[in-house]
């Protein structure tokens, strides 16, 4: 037997784990984060939120998954195929984002020299899941709905990549560890000092990117009913939900690595994992408080935030962190 | 408009919705407004005109004062008021007279899933024997249930003694 | 599939019949869509996001309150005015009370008048803070409706503590009101205003500063004045448009002419003015419910010759409100029985809605719902 486990190479077990591990979270995450969300709309709206199920309401998630799973799946009389390959398309890929995330100092599933790439790219076929739902769906607001989130996606995505590119000019690597590492202990040596723009422009498109409010054009619950996810009942709506939450952590956990310094904090660095999670979930919690105070905007604000002030930021952002870099 | 002018605007509206969070963000840590319905329930019901009841008479504490002359069931706009009248013949009657009826309310029945509480029973009874219940929660599972005898609940109460 | 198969009502059929150029997208946003407040369908036909054509379909509510007035007693047809318009329904009631006092020539006491004016704003209030925050929602806001009904709140007790009732109310009579006000309700009211005074800054900035909000609504479904005339528009929307009309002041009924206060104009005609014109009105109402308050006469709250029983000599009247939304005229012919022979409700969320086809034509779904949204309607004072 113990040869057997020889000839497996140490590197799978440990993504085995990771992976393991991630899918475990990702659950735990979804269920804990709508928890989350609607004890602050509620405490933003001066109710108590979530209350009767178990103690302050913890458990009131649980039932709500519960009560999904047991609900009939039912499919409109689209294409079938495609209607159900499209929540698990925006499920599938999240694992794949996770064990990129450096939590810890070596607590990664799987630290490719490529993670940013990696992440930017997988995080890219969400697109393709909201574009494949609003199409499968067979449903005049939902196909309105996979073309507002396509033309966000693409608007979107560039601003954000040229401002992680900033940071990768700044520190020549991808590799997200190291791109923390590049990073010291305290908040002032953390990027968002030496690049705010980078910063506040990756903050944006993280928004538009999970498409949450004020940029939530493709469900924009009062003009699209509920946009590409209107004909889904059930883990079809709970695997989106997931998604999107998850997505959530994903985009944090990126902006925390990039621009506040990862893991790294005061106090020693076994305890790193914990500023990770602090960090990550500050953003996360900031995001919900945008999200209940704004009104939605408009889709082509949208798409001029993006094109007129956005890109022509990051761009010169670019050019003054090359600046700074040659000289 | 100039660049310098939009710039300048996109500050002012970046300002604004940072005021916009700050309001939310106090009012986050303020104590909350909303009653727990189930757990408790709202302290002004005394005020809340409900379903309309016979009242218990000045003249008749045991029972009704209604003398059962249906001002009430014709005013009403939705007619949701029934009263049924039990003729009875004059106790101890005099006899060089003929014996008088006398009209007694025997049921007033009362359908609340037609009354719009509009008050024209109450308000028009010469006797003021009607009035509005403060037992606003009553609700059914079946609009035919939601009906009652309203002398059946004004016996009921005097005899429980508490208003239900 | 066949197109016949595929969409089968008049209305859709209609509509598709007048397509100029194949191949654009027919949707139906109603009777069951979010941002229509009600029943309301409309049937829009869009190119891309933008929307060629739009038309409201209309009769879903309807409940026949016109045809109730002819067969139905004056004084059993009140119960009906709080139904018509539930967000101002004292306006209602006033508007019909009004035309029968007035066919009738009943004399109201004065302190009944304070009372009404004093109610009828507080409902006004309400109904411009429900509409406030269901705005916002349209707009994808979802916090300040729930701070609005925390203020509405506190009004809707106050009402409920004189009419006993908290949504539809049905508390005038002819000849006065049903019950006397209390010092509770007058000193709770004071606080009202006190509360409002503090509350209406927050709101603006929360949301009337807000600058995604100024960007939704401002040059956003511009109704010029000669539009709005056209069209009959009366209340908050005519007067986002620059004209300073309001039947309070320009066919003053009630003591209103006695009070001191001011009609918002705003003259950009875009969505925004009819969102000023509306909150600066609730300051406004603040206002006549502190100056009412201080005037409120002692006497009589109900006329002691009021009659019981309504026969209207014959002839016809003709009596108007200044509602939440508009002008509300009660118009009644009597032929002289205790029935009127014919009554006619104008309500102003009818001429208001009539003008969206015109407004939504070459706009965005998205500025579509904020239009809507601005024109404050109210589904069931539409169908009657």
């Amino acid at each position: 037997m113990n040869s057997m486990i020889q000839f497996i190479p140490l590197e799978l077990i440990h993504i085995l784990i990771g992976l393991v591990a991630i899918l475990a979270f990702i659950g735990v995450n979804g269920l804990a984060l709508v928890y989350v969300e609607r004890k602050v709309a509620g405490f933003i709206q001066r109710r108590p939120g979530p209350y009767e199920v178990g103690p302050w309401g913890i458990l009131q998630t649980l039932a709500d998954a519960v009560k999904l799973m047991g609900k009939q799946l039912f499919s409109p009389s689209g294409d079938r195929l495609l209607f159900w390959v499209a929540p698990m398309l925006a499920f599938a890929p999240l694992p794949l984002l996770f064990m990129a995330i450096p939590v810890g100092k070596n607590l990664v599933a799987f630290d490719a020299n490529l993670g940013l790439i990696l992440i930017l790219a997988f995080s890219g076929l969400n697109v393709l899941a909201l574009c494949l739902a609003g199409w499968g769906s067979y449903n005049k607001w939902s196909l309105l709905g996979a073309v507002r989130s396509v033309s966000q996606a693409v608007a979107y995505e560039i601003p954000m990549l040229l401002a992680v590119l900033a940071v990768t000019l700044m520190t020549g690597t991808l590799q997200l560890s190291a791109i923390v590492d590049a990073q010291g202990a305290w908040p002032w040596q953390w990027h968002w000092l030496t690049q705010p723009a980078g910063f506040i422009i990756y903050l944006i498109c993280a928004l538009a990117e999970t498409n949450r409010a004020p940029f939530d054009l493709p469900e924009a619950e009062s003009e699209l009913t509920a946009g590409f996810h209107t004909e889904y009942s059930g883990m079809g709506f709970g695997l989106f939900f997931l998604a999107e939450y998850s997505s959530m952590v994903v985009v944090s956990s990126v902006c925390t690595i990039l621009f506040l310094g990862g893991w790294k904090g005061p106090g020693p660095e076994i305890l790193g994992f914990i500023w990770f999670f602090a960090k990550v979930y500050g953003l996360v919690l900031l995001m919900m408080w945008v999200r209940w105070t704004f009104p939605r905007v408009r889709f082509d604000q949208l798409l001029n935030i993006s094109w007129r002030w956005l890109i022509p930021l990051s761009l010169f952002n670019l050019l003054y962190v090359a600046a700074v870099v040659k000289i | 408009m100039n660049l310098y002018g939009e710039i300048v605007e996109a500050i002012k509206g970046l300002y604004s919705l940072a005021v916009g969070m700050g309001v939310t963000g106090r009012y986050a840590f303020k104590p909350q407004v909303t009653v727990h319905y189930p757990r408790k329930t709202v302290d002004n019901i005394a005020t809340y005109s409900g379903h309309v009841e016979l009242l218990p008479g000045a003249k008749n504490p045991s029972g009704t004062d209604c003398i059962v002359c249906g001002t009430c069931a014709r005013n009403c706009p939705s007619g949701c008021l029934d009263v049924q009248v039990l003729e009875l013949m004059e106790e101890n009657p005099d006899p060089e007279k003929k014996p008088k009826k006398i009209k007694k309310l025997n049921a007033l029945m009362y359908d609340y899933s037609y009354c719009s509480l509009c008050g024209q029973c109450v308000e028009n009874c010469p006797v003021t024997a009607l009035g509005f219940s403060h037992h606003v929660y009553w609700a059914e599972f079946d609009r035919k249930d939601i009906k009652m005898d309203l002398v059946a609940r004004l016996h009921e109460q005097l005899k429980t003694g508490k208003e239900a | 599939m066949t197109k016949e198969t595929l969409c089968g009502d008049f209305y859709t059929n209609c509509f598709e019949a007048d397509q100029e150029q194949e191949g654009r997208l027919i949707i139906n946003m109603g009777p069951q869509h979010p941002s229509t407040h009600g029943v309301l369908r409309v049937i829009v036909e869009m190119e891309g996001e933008y929307i060629t054509r739009a038309e409201p379909v209309i009769g879903y509510l309807h409940r026949m309150h016109e045809k109730m007035g002819e067969i139905k007693t004056y004084h059993q047809y009140m119960p009906n005015m709080g139904r018509v318009d539930y967000l101002h329904a004292l306006a209602w009631n006033w508007g019909y009370i009004g035309s029968v006092e007035k066919l009738c020539q009943i004399e109201v006491p004065r302190r009944a008048e304070f009372i009404r004016v004093i109610t009828c704003e507080m409902n006004r209030i309400c109904s411009h803070l429900v509409w406030w925050g269901a705005y916002l929602l349209d707009l994808g806001a979802f916090t300040p409706i729930m701070y609005s009904f925390d203020d509405r709140e506190m009004a809707v007790d106050l009402l409920q503590m004189v009419t006993g009732s908290r949504l539809t109310y049905c508390y005038y009579r002819f000849g006065g009101v049903r019950t006397d006000v209390t010092d509770a309700f007058i000193e709770g009211t004071r606080d009202f205003c006190k509360l409002m005074k503090r509350r209406l800054p927050m709101y603006k900035d929360l949301v009337t500063d807000n600058y995604i909000l100024r960007k939704r609504c401002e040059e956003i479904g511009v109704l010029p004045l000669e539009m709005a005339r056209r069209y009959g528009a009366t209340g908050p929307v005519l007067r986002g448009s620059g004209q300073k009309y309001d039947v309070r002041r320009s066919e003053p009924y009630s003591v209103y002419p006695e009070l001191d206060f001011e009609i918002p104009v705003f003259s950009e005609c875009d969505a925004m003015s009819r969102y000023r014109v509306r909150v600066a009105e609730m300051e406004q109402s603040v206002r006549i419910i502190e100056q009412a308050l201080d005037m409120l006469p002692q006497g009589d709250f109900m006329a002691p010759k009021a009659p019981k029983r309504i026969k209207p000599p014959k002839g016809d009247v003709y009596f108007a409100v200044e509602g939440g939304r508009g002008k509300i005229g009660v118009y009644i012919i009597s032929d002289g029985s205790t029935t009127p022979y014919r009554l006619k409700l104008r309500s102003p969320s009818y001429s208001n809605l009539s003008l969206f086809a015109e407004l939504a034509r070459g706009t965005l779904l998205a500025d579509a719902v904020s239009i809507l949204g601005s024109l404050d309607l109210v589904i069931p004072e539409i169908d009657r």
